[in-house]
């Protein structure tokens, strides 16, 4: 299943990559595969921007917008003007421990 | 990198300094902290502790690899979304088997869930188990917000003195908490090279046999219909919960009557609306998510729209449901399918493969769309009520 065309935010420069592998690694969509000794992207349309990759690579080679993806947390913030928080983020409080995010 | 051996223990928990140099000693000495320590652990002890391990980061908690009826009711409860309370383990260090300094050290989040599964996938092998503190959040999720996180994870390495512990220098990281995890950074602090293990627990075994290498299908985090039918009942859950009001707002809308609050009308006259917001949110928070790939557009909101109008359209053309006011027909046609929309858009929040820049976007589409229907369905119902009250 992939999400909306063009969406996402991942960025890659392959002049800064060293091919340590990092990326491939971390990443749970397959985005990156190794190629002449270098990472690249297979197919943008398919990263969730979790943020591993850029998190990961030592190399500042990649760089993606992470955050938290659901929609009442986005419109709360549209309104408050903050950045989007999860509802599972009450669980510091001792709230939910669902699987959502 | 920092000289371990003079690291200072930070964590108090069951961490008692031993004296003894055996790794595993015999007939440990036990001090007074520990004898604390030991009835403390044994007096709490949960089900899944089996024993306790005397060794060099103190006294370590032996955990079994099955689960008994209590993990699996709590796992159905969690998943049902059923605790609103803490579903959690201590942090800290555990036992697997009869590890030693040569056993593999596997990193976990102290949501009772992530822990279980981790320790039933690691069924007929030895290792330890380091728990991070993440509010009792699961590993995805914590990695997200950053509690599953570098400076957790290099703290509670230093703190249970992993370097005495182990003789070897790899902890393996579940792959889905390096969203949170930079493992230069843990190599630095720590000198532990962090192995990102597979998305499944249950492929852990395989990838230590293959020399700690995952195959590509190990690292790729799928959507299957198995994994969303687990998260329905969740999403139904929270809808159903806020659903209340708008069975309120319903009844209230036809129960309104020039001479007051009639129950009886408001009863015979929103039954088939209530009828209607039900089905709404089950298209919505259930279906939408059952039926995802098969729904052959890629917006999320363009998904619960069409499965929300798909299952209005006919009740309302087609049955007794609707036919009494067109002008009520119309209300619900606008409203319910996005009703759907709106709730499938929310489900963006559980899959696997939504991003916030995409979810922004549609957003910045819908939320207009949503807005300006709930204004037009208001302006109807209004319209509605005086016409039946023969005002106009
Ligand atoms: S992690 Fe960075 S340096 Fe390493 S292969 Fe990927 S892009 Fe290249
Ligand atoms: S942000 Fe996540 S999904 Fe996207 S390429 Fe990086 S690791 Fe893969």
């Amino acid at each position: 299943m992939k999400y909306l065309k063009n969406a996402a935010t991942l960025t890659f420069d392959p002049d800064r990559c060293t091919g340590c592998r990092r990326c491939v690694e971390v990443c749970p969509h397959c985005v990156f595969e190794m190629h002449d000794g270098k990472a690249r992207i297979t197919d943008k349309d398919r990263c969730m921007e979790c943020g591993a990759c850029a998190l990961n690579c030592e190399f500042g080679a990649i760089s993606v917008g992470s955050g938290v993806g659901c929609a009442a947390a986005i419109i709360r913030s549209m309104i408050t003007g903050g950045e989007p928080t999860c509802d599972c983020g009450a669980a510091s409080s001792g709230a939910k421990t669902t699987d959502c995010c | 990198m920092i000289n371990l051996s003079s690291v200072k223990k930070k964590e108090d928990c069951c961490c008692t300094p031993q004296k003894n140099k055996n790794f595993l000693a015999r007939t440990p000495e036990i001090t007074g902290q520990a004898v604390k320590s030991l009835s403390n652990i044994t007096r709490e002890r949960p089900e899944w502790v089996t024993g306790i391990l005397n060794t060099r980061s103190g006294l370590v908690p032996i955990v079994t690899t099955e689960w008994t009826r209590t993990d699996r009711i709590g796992q159905i409860r969690s998943r049902l979304g059923g605790y609103r309370m803490n579903y959690s383990v201590r942090p800290g260090l555990y036992a697997v088997g009869a590890p030693d300094s040569s056993s593999d050290v596997f990193i976990s989040a102290n949501y009772k869930l992530s822990f279980d599964i981790l320790r039933r996938a690691l069924r007929g092998i030895s290792g330890w188990i380091l728990v991070l503190d993440t509010r009792g959040i699961n590993v995805w999720c914590a990695a997200g917000k950053g509690t599953f996180g570098t400076d957790e994870l290099a703290r509670r390495i230093l703190g249970v003195n992993l370097a005495g512990l182990v003789s070897h220098r790899r902890i393996i990281v579940p792959q889905l908490g390096a969203a949170g995890v930079r493992a230069s950074v843990i190599k630095k602090q720590t000198g532990f090279h962090v192995h990102f293990g597979p998305v499944d627990a249950k492929d852990i075994q395989a990838y230590i046999r293959a020399g700690y290498h995952a195959t590509p299908e190990m690292r790729e985090i799928g959507f299957t219909i198995l994994r969303r039918l687990v998260l329905v009942p969740i999403e139904l859950n929270q809808a159903l919960r806020k659903s209340a009001a708008a069975a309120l707002v319903i009844l209230i809308i036809f129960g309104l009557q020039p001479s007051g609050i009639l129950f009886k009308s408001a009863w015979t006259g929103g039954r088939p609306f209530l009828l209607f917001c039900l089905i709404s949110i089950i298209t919505g928070a259930a279906i939408t998510p059952i039926l995802l790939p098969f729904i052959p557009v890629r917006s999320f909101a363009l998904k619960g729209w069409l499965a929300g109008a798909a299952a209005m359209a006919p009740l309302v053309t087609l049955t007794p449901l609707g036919g009494t006011s067109a002008l009520l027909d119309a209300a619900a046609l606008i409203f319910f399918p996005l009703m759907s929309s709106y709730l499938a858009l929310q489900f963006t929040g559980s899959t696997t493969f939504t991003t916030i820049s995409g979810v922004k976007k549609e957003l910045r589409i819908w939320l207009p769309v949503y807005i300006a229907g709930l204004a037009i369905s208001i302006v109807i119902i209004i319209l509605y009520k005086l016409q039946s009250w023969r005002i106009i």
